[in-house]
């Protein structure tokens, strides 16, 4: 719950304003943006994801910094299992997120 | 193992050890407290308390929040999902720390409908998915949480979803601080304030404690880096005198925090005027209410709740833990009734829990660093 789990902004929802498609390593997921309204991310930028929520924007080099150290925590399965697990999503149907680009 | 290799800068992690060797004053012991409980999973992780010298001592804060939610609310919450046609949705995190008649996935067991969210917006889909059943969200967390459960019941207000609610036991760090600062057995010297709760809240929440109490803090992240650069900045200001808040974790943590989180928060929650907290007892102003605005879409408000009290098991010392009375180990259960696997107390259950950090990590000596250290 605490993680903070890094992923770069594919592309914005067409249907909801404050949605966002995220790629966390290759698995891609709709993100909650609206609490970045003030300084709102834009595709091809990083964030950090709060359960679902996208908490603060991070550069590149501190997002690989980010998932490096889930992997030192043990973490990283948690954080995809999570990630997956965002939109009531079928973990098992759907290991890359392939479907929602579908 | 070749443990070093996993630090990606090595040789600074040592030149940070050497430096707060070099700051501590031999003749004092300094207590410094890591506020938030992914700082503790980190430090245990990394085996960062075998870079410091003895008399700098870290002990372990509240900021877990399965760790510090009393089993009397954990009770409630089931209770009300025991009524037909509701479902009970929480994070992961809650699924396994026990209520006084066994945890949420042990009543999913007994037929309970219990499921894992993993956003609180999830749980309002859960929401439309059903709309027969009532969806509670069980919502846990410091303030890094408690945005998102207030934007999503701002969305079910607007949507005027009707069978959504949220139990909430969204809490806030700084009245524990200062309940563990007004506690008459705990002295300590510092602060490593938390990383993600501070992205949302920013730096000045902190003042008081610098002004007032004369303790320094310094914001941290979470690489083993990030926490023993703090340590360092922690001593120099010790040593020069001084107390102020420092930011170590500028790249995530603006000094402002988040303006739109706060101002969600502000929308849907009010301070309740006391909230019990496990091992702290009742802290006023330390916890989250939804507003009477609100109502319909708060489990309390709506629906009656038997607002149970549960004394922890009297064997489990978990409150002396948590205040950083006692070390994990000392604690009469552990390693034995009390195990990762078959958790007594909340402390055991996450691995933001010190008992659990502690348990999984504290027998893996990093002996590579210590030698890399020429110690």
């Amino acid at each position: 719950m605490c993680l903070a789990i890094p992923g770069r902004i594919v592309e914005m929802d067409g249907q909801s304003a404050h949605l966002a498609v995220v790629d966390v390593m290759g698995v891609r997921r709709r993100v909650d943006l609206a609490l970045l309204q003030e300084d709102a991310p834009v595709p091809g930028d990083w964030v950090l994801i709060h359960v679902g929520f996208a908490m603060s924007k991070i550069s590149e080099t501190d997002a690989i910094d980010q998932m490096q150290t889930l992997t030192m925590l043990g973490e990283t399965q948690a954080a995809m299992e999570e990630v997956r697990g965002y939109g009531l999503e079928d973990v098992g149907k759907d290991q890359s997120g392939r479907r929602l680009k579908q | 193992m070749k443990f070093v290799d996993e630090f990606r800068a090595p040789e600074l992690i040592a030149k940070a050890g050497e430096e707060i060797r070099r700051l501590a004053d031999p003749a004092r012991h300094y207590r410094i407290m890591e506020v938030c409980g992914g700082h503790t999973h980190a430090i245990y992780r990394f085996g960062l308390k075998d870079l410091l010298p003895e008399n700098v001592e870290l002990i372990h804060g509240p900021g877990c929040p399965v760790c510090v939610l009393p089993m009397g609310r954990i009770d409630d919450g089931l209770s009300l999902a025991a009524e037909p046609n509701f479902i009970f949705a929480a994070f992961g995190d809650m699924m396994r720390v026990p209520g006084t008649h066994g945890s949420p996935l042990e009543y999913k067991a007994r037929g309970m409908d219990v499921r894992i969210v993993y956003s609180p917006a999830d749980s309002l889909k859960l929401a439309r998915n059903n709309p027969e059943k009532h969806v509670m969200f069980f919502a846990i967390g410091f303030e890094t949480t408690a945005p998102s459960t207030a934007l999503t019941l701002v969305r079910a207000k607007a949507e005027g979803l009707k069978n959504f609610s949220v139990f909430c036991n969204h809490v806030t760090i700084i009245p524990a601080i200062r309940a563990i600062l007004d506690s008459p057995d705990m002295r300590l010297d510092g602060f490593v304030g938390p990383g993600h709760v501070s992205t949302v809240i920013g730096c000045r929440p902190y003042d008081w404690i610098a002004q007032d109490e004369g303790k320094p803090v310094v914001v941290s992240g979470f690489e083993p880096l990030d926490i023993l650069q703090s340590i360092v900045m922690l001593l120099r200001q010790m040593r020069n005198g001084e107390a102020k808040v420092e930011n170590q974790y500028k790249r995530v943590v603006p000094w402002e925090g988040n303006r739109a989180a706060l101002r969600a928060m502000g929308e849907v929650f009010e301070l309740r005027p006391y909230f019990e907290w496990r091992g702290l007892g009742f802290i006023s102003q330390s916890a989250l209410k939804i507003r009477a605005s609100y109502a319909q879409w708060d489990s309390e408000q709506r629906f009656s709740v038997p607002g149970v009290r549960v004394t922890d098991p009297k064997a489990a010392q978990c409150g002396e833990v948590l205040k950083g009375v006692l070390k994990p180990a000392q604690c009469k259960l552990f390693g034995r009734e009390c195990t990762p696997e078959q958790p007594v107390g909340a402390l055991m259950v996450s691995s933001e829990g010190s008992c659990a950090a502690y348990y999984n990590y504290e027998h893996r000596k990093p002996i590579e660093i210590a030698n890399a250290m020429g110690r």
